[in-house]
């Protein structure tokens, strides 16, 4: 176990009945990172963080959080990890200030003004009962709930889901600001691909329960490039160009998408298509698309580089 | 100088903060010797990872368009040729490709362009060149 991980898993691997949800994941997680955990609905993201959080028992494989085996935790090693689910459950019939002094009674630690700036910031009245609140604003408590008890790891289930641009815009201030300093490590999982390009500096990204990235954001985009090409009707020849993340049609044409292009995929490429390949760029979201709607399990996996 | 950046597009955040500090500095919108908002500060402005500030900044001071004083924070740099020719050269080339296609499908005659390009400069650059 290194101890610059605040997360780290061996081959971690969940079955629902005969149903692989999570399969041999190798995922690490460097302190002091901002990793946004990216999948479709269904991809195993959920299953690996109640793994993580020692809730499900993995069926093989091991994962360690902030030093300790997931599946003994101690109340002591709980309280240093801010873990909220999708969401966002409260009790209606408490005030905000309720919930705050409800939760402050059972952890070791509690930052008021950490509290008092979070809801602030989502526009909370602290005398208002939570059933009256947003999603947005709910959102905003249960994240506060969860911040103010000073937690070095915080591990977010679709915190974003169904918040409106104010809340998104608050959420993603109070993540920078919590881990500004550069000590405190996050994990999100979300589908928001321009919040994630803001905020975080890693991306694990998640394919039926496989992970298929697991590197800084710079990396992910650095090695991704993508080509229009013109395919001659009914070949397969295109499933010969290493390193092919998916190729799908555009305007009667072809657009490849690949990890780690070399010479090599450049020959494959030229030699496959009927016209000159043309080099096109690739944003972010059209990089993880490419990843999310490959139609076949390829190879083109991509994990930091000397990491 | 005001910095904006938009995620989503084709160009990273990091490199939208490069281009604009870059692009700033050679408008003289910013002056040799001043200060650019420390890291932490245009983070929070963007609502950005600092990391990603952090190494824009880091490619500035690298190409001589900023330099970081210890303690300080990070200043407008005196200007200084640190490209070769061959790579100013190149780096020109790049953008006018982009404008001479442009010019030639809107039907503008090259003297026109020309004449545009020197307004341009003389009113970007006070100084003699």
């Amino acid at each position: 176990m290194h101890s610059d991980l605040a997360i780290s898993t061996q081959g971690l691997t969940k079955y629902f009945g005969s149903k692989a949800v999570v399969r041999h994941l190798d995922l690490n997680v460097p302190r002091g990172s901002v990793t946004g955990l990216l999948g479709l609905n269904g991809a195993g993201k959920t299953t690996t963080l109640r793994m993580l959080m020692g809730m499900l028992e993995p069926t093989r494989g091991a994962s360690q959080i902030l030093g300790t085996d997931s599946q003994h935790l101690r109340p002591e090693d709980r309280a240093r990890i801010g873990y909220t689910v999708e969401g966002h459950f409260l009790y209606g019939w408490m005030s905000v200030r309720q919930c705050e002094c409800f939760q402050r009674d059972t952890f070791p630690r509690w930052n008021s003004s950490m509290f008092a700036e979070t809801v602030r910031r989502f526009g909370i009245d602290p005398s208002d009962k939570t059933r009256v609140l947003s999603r947005g604003q709910r959102a905003g408590v249960s994240l506060a709930l969860t911040l103010a008890t000073e937690p070095e790891l915080l591990i977010l289930d679709d915190p974003a889901l169904g918040l409106d641009p104010v809340s998104r815009r608050a959420l993603n201030e109070t993540l920078l600001d919590f881990c500004d300093g550069g000590t405190r490590t996050i994990l999100l999982s979300t589908h928001l691909l321009d919040d994630v390009e803001r905020v975080a500096d890693r991306i694990a990204l998640m394919f039926a329960g496989r992970l298929l990235v697991d590197t800084t954001l710079d990396d992910f985009r650095n090695r991704i490039a993508a080509w229009v090409i013109d395919l001659p009707p009914a070949t397969r020849a295109i499933e010969s160009i290493p390193g092919l993340i998916n190729s799908r049609p555009r305007s009667g044409r072809t657009i490849v998408t690949v990890a780690d292009p070399d010479q090599e995929t450049e020959a494959a490429i030229a030699r496959i298509s009927r016209s000159t390949p043309e080099s096109v760029p690739v944003s972010f979201e059209d990089a993880v698309i490419a990843y999310l709607s490959r139609s076949r399990d390829g190879q083109s996996f991509l994990v930091a580089r000397g990491a | 100088m005001q910095i904006q950046i938009s995620p989503g597009g084709s160009q990273t955040i990091y490199r939208q903060i490069v281009d604009q500090i870059r692009r700033a500095v050679a408008a003289d919108k910013v002056a040799i010797g001043d200060s650019v908002p420390s890291v932490r500060q245009l983070a929070k402005d963007l609502v950005v990872n600092p990391n990603t500030v952090a190494k824009a900044y880091a490619e500035l001071v690298r190409d001589g368009v900023l330099e970081s004083q210890l303690g300080r924070g990070y200043f407008v740099a005196r200007r200084k040729n640190i490209y070769t020719k061959a790579e100013r050269l190149r780096r020109l080339d790049d953008v006018l490709d982009s404008v001479v296609s442009e010019a030639l499908a809107l039907d503008f005659a090259s003297e026109e362009v020309v004449q545009r390009l020197v307004e341009r400069m003389e009113a970007l650059s006070p100084r003699e060149r």
